[in-house]
């Protein structure tokens, strides 16, 4: 089992709503598991609604597998200036 | 007929003039920058009678075009030395156009320092009248009620507050937002003390009595494009109803740069700040929605916007504290003075709006204040303090008025975030590379919305690119280039999100200028006409000594390591300065 830190942004913090913004959730999961994995299996969020994933801050797609102690950051489309 | 009115201050006259055949086609930046390359001497003295200061909407604006309220203002930049547009929402564009006023240029200036006037334009034509004293000297808080008590509540106004009467090379114009607050900012480049040297306090903007309108050459391609782009706004996630923008605010990104590692923190020594989720855009949302009273997220800064990520922010007990707590602003005074805590930052940008001051270099520089040791990283006090320095007009106020850059000499402080004497927002460009290239070559020193990259090296936004990627010529020029453009159209720049996406929304947006126009423009005129502004902007500043030695980032930049990536600024000389050697 790895630990990995998930934190949900923006519209997405509604899966899950008990959380403070940007307050991570800790999650034990199984190694190698793919960010479509923890996202889909482990958090209830379908993937099409995700836009930006950040693994200890460089985006990556959702098929990209996690380590231990790994950062996520999930966004959904978002903009501004 | 469209007409061109020239204010002259030495001479208190004021004149209308047809619109020379050159300008015809040109709104917005395009004529702001073309007016002042064609009028101003690059080397006046930009705060002397032979600079000026040109007001102009955009090629839309005015029209039932969706999201296009800005006006935009040019002249030589008492901050950069540069040519300079800096633009606006709010309720001066619209109106301003509605009058057939293509551009106002006002030049000269009184003999006496001091002696303030104000324009007063309607669709009889326009007079200077004496300001009044009790509309100097304080506030804009205080000044603007008065000044809608004297000229009608339904009156636009442009104006200085106190910063720009004492010609601070930090001080903004000021644009009433649809509930008559001076909150909405042409903030950047000191343009307000170019209006305080010329004696002028504000531009009454009367378009009351059908005025003429803007006149639409072809009204069914303006139709057609209007539609489409509409749709896009409508259709795309970040600008449509319930999206990230209009959800949220502009704010919304401090959580995604933060994550990212390129969110300037502690003046430019961190990439992440821990505080960074207590000054995002969610806790805006919530604050707003728990404390209730007056807090709203999705205000409008114009009318006909269809995206409306304002916000108004409520203090503890429901009553406003400010409008509005924009992403660059939270970051100026939250991340960078170290400080966490939206009720600092709402306060700190309500000073920056009664003062007359541009948020994003107020902030800069009071974190060069605390690198020169006059407070500490997180006191929102003292920041405070610094603030009212400037207000009450003490010497220390006079040096933080005019920005990092003089704060920074005056105190001996190195690590300074200027290009071009500007400050740089609220990315940090050795973790985002893309923008850092924007920051050294604009032609307006630092300056994010000069062609903001961002949006495919964080957002996802046309495409991804890798945010460490150095090769990034091509995007950037691309991009500053389709920003010039919508920079002249009069739209704001916010509708890039939707048409960089959608191909109908992009052509859309060209047809809704097209039918304005009479012109039979296609997408491609969108770089061709981009590359002209900024083709005119280089030649001004060349001409105004400036070279390519000057298209640099700060130099701690390319030695000092930025956390949590480790990374200094490694986009060599040689690449920024292909960017405009392909181009000239």
């Amino acid at each position: 089992m790895i630990k990995v830190e998930v934190r949900l942004y923006a519209t997405l913090r509604k899966y899950r709503p008990e959380l403070e913004v940007g307050e991570p959730l800790s999650l034990q999961l199984p190694e190698k598991i793919m960010v479509r994995q923890l996202l889909e299996e482990k958090l209830g969020i379908p993937a099409t609604v995700v836009k930006i994933v950040f693994v200890n801050g460089r985006q990556r797609e959702v098929d990209h597998s996690l380590a231990e102690g790994d950062r996520v950051a999930v966004f959904p489309p978002v903009g501004g200036g | 007929m469209s007409k061109i009115l020239r204010v002259n201050m030495t001479a208190r006259t004021v004149a209308f003039e047809a619109v020379p055949e050159k300008y015809k086609e040109m709104g917005g930046r395009w004529i702001t920058s073309n007016i002042v390359c064609d009028e101003v001497s690059p080397t006046c003295h930009p705060l002397g009678p032979g600079n000026k200061i040109v007001y102009a909407a955009g090629i839309v604006t005015g029209t039932a075009a969706p999201t296009s309220g800005r006006i935009s203002i040019g002249g030589k930049s008492p901050l950069t030395g540069t040519i300079k547009e800096t633009n606006s929402g709010g309720m001066a564009g619209q109106k301003l156009a509605r009058l057939g006023i293509k551009a106002i240029v006002v030049e000269g200036q009184p003999a006496e320092k001091g002696d303030y006037w104000v324009l007063k334009v309607d669709k009889d034509g326009a007079e200077l009248l004496p300001a009044s004293n009790s509309w100097l000297g304080k506030g804009l808080y205080e000044t603007y009620p008065l000044l809608f008590d004297e000229f009608g509540e339904k009156v636009a106004i442009i104006g200085i507050g106190i910063a720009g009467e004492r010609l601070m090379a930090n001080a903004g114009i000021c644009v009433n937002d649809p509930e008559n607050r001076p909150s909405r900012y042409a903030g950047r480049g000191g343009m307000g003390a170019v209006m305080g040297s010329k004696g002028l306090k504000a531009i009454i903007i009367d378009d009351a009595g059908d005025p003429p309108g803007v006149p639409i050459v072809n009204k069914e391609l303006f139709d057609t494009g209007r539609k489409k782009l509409t749709e896009a706004l409508l259709a795309h996630d970040i600008t449509k109803p319930g999206g990230g923008l209009n959800t949220y605010g502009t704010a919304v990104l401090v959580n995604i740069i933060n994550e990212a590692g390129g969110f300037p923190t502690f003046n430019f020594r961190d990439g992440r700040f821990t505080g960074a989720a207590k000054i995002s855009g969610e806790m805006i949302h919530e604050i707003c929605t728990k404390r209730g009273g007056v807090g709203t997220t999705g205000h409008g800064c114009s009318p006909g916007c269809v995206i409306r990520c304002s916000n108004v922010y409520p203090k503890p007990d429901g009553s406003e504290l400010v409008s509005v707590q924009e992403y660059e602003s939270v970051w100026s005074f939250g991340a960078n003075c170290g400080i966490d805590d939206l009720d600092i930052t709402g306060e700190l940008i309500r000073l920056c709006n009664d003062y007359g001051l541009d948020t994003i270099e107020a902030g800069v520089t009071i974190a060069m204040a605390i690198e020169a040791g006059l407070a500490e990283f997180g006191d929102g006090a003292k920041a405070i303090a610094l603030m009212h320095e400037i207000g009450n007009g003490t010497p220390l106020g006079h040096i933080l008025g005019n920005g990092a850059a003089i704060t920074t000499n005056v105190f001996g402080v190195v690590r300074c975030p200027t290009v071009k004497g500007q400050a740089i927002p609220a990315y940090d460009p050795r973790a985002i590379k893309g923008i850092g290239i924007t920051y050294a070559i604009s032609t307006m020193g630092a300056d994010h919305t000069y062609g903001y990259t961002i949006a495919p090296e964080m957002l996802g936004v046309s495409g991804k690119v890798d945010q460490f990627d150095v090769d990034k010529v091509d995007m950037a020029r691309n991009f500053q280039h389709a920003t010039a453009f919508i920079d002249a159209s009069g739209y704001c720049l916010f509708i890039a999100f939707a048409i960089l996406d959608i191909p109908s929304g992009l052509a859309g947006m060209v047809e809704t200028c097209s039918g304005v126009l009479g012109t039979d423009w296609t997408v491609d005129n969108i770089g061709i006409i981009g590359e002209e502004i900024i083709r005119k902007e280089r030649a001004f500043n060349t001409a105004a000594g400036f070279t390519k030695a000057h298209d640099r980032l700060p130099e701690f930049m390319k030695h000092e390591e930025l956390p949590p990536h480790n990374v200094v600024f490694d986009v060599p000389d040689e690449t920024l300065d292909r960017v405009h050697s392909l181009q000239n």
